[in-house]
């Protein structure tokens, strides 16, 4: 059936089984949104700036685990988008974007709006495409779509000329993709199972650090065989958070330079690290030369790419984590390891004299506002966080029971991120409650889409940490700049009153006392509600291991010693 | 015992890898290796035997991290259907010089004997200068400019190196066991 380019990609969103899209309408694109009036089935989300509804395509994939969509016409449009590609890039998230560009006379011209757009994005993107013909416009759907999903996840973004778009072929959509040069391996090799097993085996300290791979490769119940045959405690990244529940006996919580103390001194501990589905980030390894010094190194992943590129492992399991984790599951023997959990137990304890939350202040503190997000929920939540202290802080305190529960940036760390994501996850769990975490600063970056919120009659529930500071940098300020707090300050608006000009029901809580009530009266409520949590203003996250230190060397939490006017002076 | 990757040990390492044919694939290779910092001393492209699939020989110079990086990312790119590192394999590997050299009567005929000596072809000849076509290794080329840097050199180009394997190891027909074993 002959068809135009416009109607050409909106029938291969139906077959990819897109129902939302998340984009904005311009010069360069009106003939795909003409052709959108003719496609009732799929809804289309106008975003307030492209930024977020890249991050609504992103927030949509993390939690339904296919490709998120997104659109935008040329230049100005598409150069929006590049900040919520690389979010989608570093955190591995399947995401086709769809961009209009220039008529193909007009390529290369300087032509109003246009921009080089597949050259921009291209190291934010796992692929992209600029299509200059009709016909070729099937084929590009479908490979786009078939590359942002298999082997390691990751954006496309698909540029189309505003010509292509109104000239006509006949479509057919291809039934496979044809890509001699993209073949993700998914197989296992038993002689490395073997090997990994053998090493397992002889460990008397076997540590596990599980990453998001875990939960994109669907791999939860191999995980837990494993660990639960041969008694393996496990510490996951900030994205692995949900890998496993958090209230499981071998579950240690998040590792690296925000991780608790104890799973930090595991790893230097172990004498087995078995690290699945994750890359060896600075952030969960400190200095490298440091780091995990007595362990063999075991290392399942799906990208041979990152085999070997911060830390070399003793054995490889390169392929689906799912397959790998079952076959390890099937090899290791059944084993005890008391004295290495008692141990790790020592160091948890240790950790727990020192908790901030066994303080007794009556000032507003974050990790007090995380935890009672979590006891508000009952933990029946997603939450969507931002990038800073409260993110750190969310990880710590709220307890994390199932995959694609956490929402966050974890390799770009972008700032803005939350309330868009929100958004889009959402719309990928409509029955599910929502919860954006953000800090003053980066709500600030994304509040535009609190229009989204509404239009879209999301019953979104906005927690924003306010403590009238960039938290995280004048920490770091703090620590290693002797205090000079330049730029940090900041000034921001009665975010209550923004919320009730954008129509949405708000609540601002200034004492710890009042947390409990407005946590409820939030998840009572039928739509959208915002607090400002106005925090105290000057608190670090702990513990903290210093950019460029191994992870051994923490800056641990102080021991809680209460003084005679019950604050810790320390705090 | 964790090892931390050798950072030293740096020495040059021959790729060759196959590419599509399309618009802006040599610019991802390149954007590739400009963004992971890969320090890229020569390279070249052309078409190989199979239409739409071109062919790319590049000498990296680092340590085999860098360069086992530089060929898995490689591989990354959607445009790219083979790489392989045959530094440690048997293979001809050959360059191209052309080099104008300034030559008077006494001279011309020096430099007519060490161009024969190298197997090199004088290919234009004017009053005061004579161009020399030389094809070889790297090593010899090299050689060959040194000695004519005497005369001197008013005017050089290389092509970098192309490389071949030698034996009959077929480009097809591997499988991608063996495909994973290269990386």
């Amino acid at each position: 059936m002959k068809m135009t380019g416009a109607q050409i990609v909106w029938e291969a969103l139906l077959q990819e089984g897109v129902n939302v899209v998340f984009g904005m309408p311009g010069g360069a694109n009106l003939p795909i949104y003409d052709a959108l009036a003719r496609y009732p089935q799929i809804h289309h989300v106008l975003v307030r700036h492209e930024q977020g509804g890249a991050h609504m395509a992103d927030g949509y994939a993390r939690v339904s685990g296919d490709v998120g969509v997104c659109m935008a016409t040329s230049g100005p449009a598409a150069t929006n988008l590049v900040t919520g590609l690389a979010t989608a890039m570093m955190d591995s998230v399947p995401l086709v974007a769809i961009t209009g560009q220039v008529p193909t006379n007009l390529l290369g011209n300087d032509a109003f709006q246009e921009t080089d757009v597949t050259g921009v994005t291209q190291p934010v993107t796992k692929h992209n495409y600029l299509v200059t013909d009709v016909r070729e416009l099937p084929q590009v759907m479908k490979e786009a779509f078939y590359i942002a999903r298999e082997g390691r996840p990751g954006p496309v973004l698909i540029d189309i000329c505003k010509d292509v778009q109104n000239d006509s072929t006949d479509f057919i959509y291809p039934e496979e993709v044809i890509l001699p040069g993209y073949k993700p391996w998914y197989g296992v090799e038993e002689e490395d199972v073997k090997r990994a097993a053998q090493l397992i085996d002889r460990a008397q300290k076997p540590l596990i650090l599980a990453g998001h791979g875990v939960q994109m490769g669907q791999a939860l119940e191999e995980l837990r065989r494993l660990i639960e045959k041969a008694e393996i405690p496990v510490t996951t990244t900030l994205l692995g958070l949900g890998d496993i529940p958090e209230t499981h006996p071998l579950a240690l919580g998040m590792c690296g330079m925000h991780g608790e103390a104890h799973t930090n001194l595991a790893i230097q501990a172990c004498d087995v690290l078995i690290a699945v589905g994750m890359r060896f980030d600075d952030r969960v390894t400190g200095k490298l030369s440091e780091f995990a010094p007595k362990a063999k190194i075991i290392h399942l992943e799906m990208d041979p790419a990152e085999v070997g590129k911060n830390v070399r492992p003793d054995v490889a399991l390169i392929g689906d984590c799912k397959q790998s984790l079952q076959a390890l599951a099937d090899s290791v023997q059944p084993a005890r390891h008391l004295s290495w959990l008692a141990e790790i137990r020592s160091w948890r304890d240790d950790g727990q004299e020192r908790d901030i939350l066994g303080l007794e202040v009556d000032e507003l503190i974050p990790p007090f506002v995380m935890r009672q997000l979590w006891h508000s929920t009952g933990g029946q939540t997603i939450v969507v966080t931002d990038v800073g202290q409260h993110q750190m802080w969310e990880a710590q305190y709220f307890v994390h029971e199932r995959p694609r529960q956490l929402l966050t940036s974890g390799g770009l760390g972008t700032m803005g991120f939350a309330l868009p994501a929100a958004i889009g996850a959402q719309f990928a769990a409509p029955h599910d409650r929502v919860w954006a975490v953000a800090g003053d600063g980066g709500f600030q970056m994304t509040l535009q889409e609190l229009a989204v919120v509404v239009q879209e009659k999301l019953p979104i529930k906005i927690a924003i940490i306010n403590n009238g500071f960039l938290g995280m940098v004048r920490q770091w300020q703090q620590l290693f700049y002797e205090k000079r707090y330049t730029g940090t300050p900041m000034l921001s608006p009665d975010f209550v009153k923004l919320a009730e000009a954008y129509g949405i029901a708000g609540r601002r809580v200034t004492h710890k006392a009042d947390v409990a009530d407005a946590f409820a009266a939030a998840n009572a409520h039928e739509g959208p509600f915002l607090i400002d949590f106005r925090v105290k203003e000057e608190l670090n996250v702990y513990p903290m291991v210093a950019p460029g230190a191994g992870v051994g060397e923490l800056i641990r939490r102080p021991k809680i010693v209460q003084g005679p006017s019950g604050v810790n002076p320390a705090w | 015992m964790y090892s931390e990757i050798q950072q030293n040990g740096t020495h040059k390492h021959t790729v060759v890898a196959w590419l599509e044919d399309k618009p802006g694939v040599l610019n991802r290779v390149v954007g590739l290796f400009r963004r992971r910092g890969f320090n890229i001393e020569s390279l070249t492209v052309g078409h190989s035997e199979t239409p739409g699939i071109s062919r790319l020989t590049f000498v990296v110079d680092g340590d085999d991290r860098m360069v086992d990086q530089a060929v898995k990312q490689l591989y990354k790119l959607v445009n790219v259907t083979k790489v392989e590192n045959i530094t440690d394999r048997p293979a001809i590997i050959r360059e191209m010089a052309l080099i104008r050299v300034r030559v008077d009567t006494a001279t011309r005929a020096e430099v007519m004997q060490i161009v024969d000596i190298y197997r090199a072809r004088i290919v234009d000849v004017s009053m005061d200068a004579v161009v020399v076509q030389a094809v070889g290794a790297t090593d010899q080329v090299e050689s060959l400019l040194d000695l004519l840097a005497n005369y001197p050199v008013l005017e050089m180009v290389r092509t970098g190196a192309v490389a071949m394997t030698r034996g009959h190891v077929g480009r097809n027909g591997k499988s991608s066991r063996k495909r994973k074993a290269a990386l």
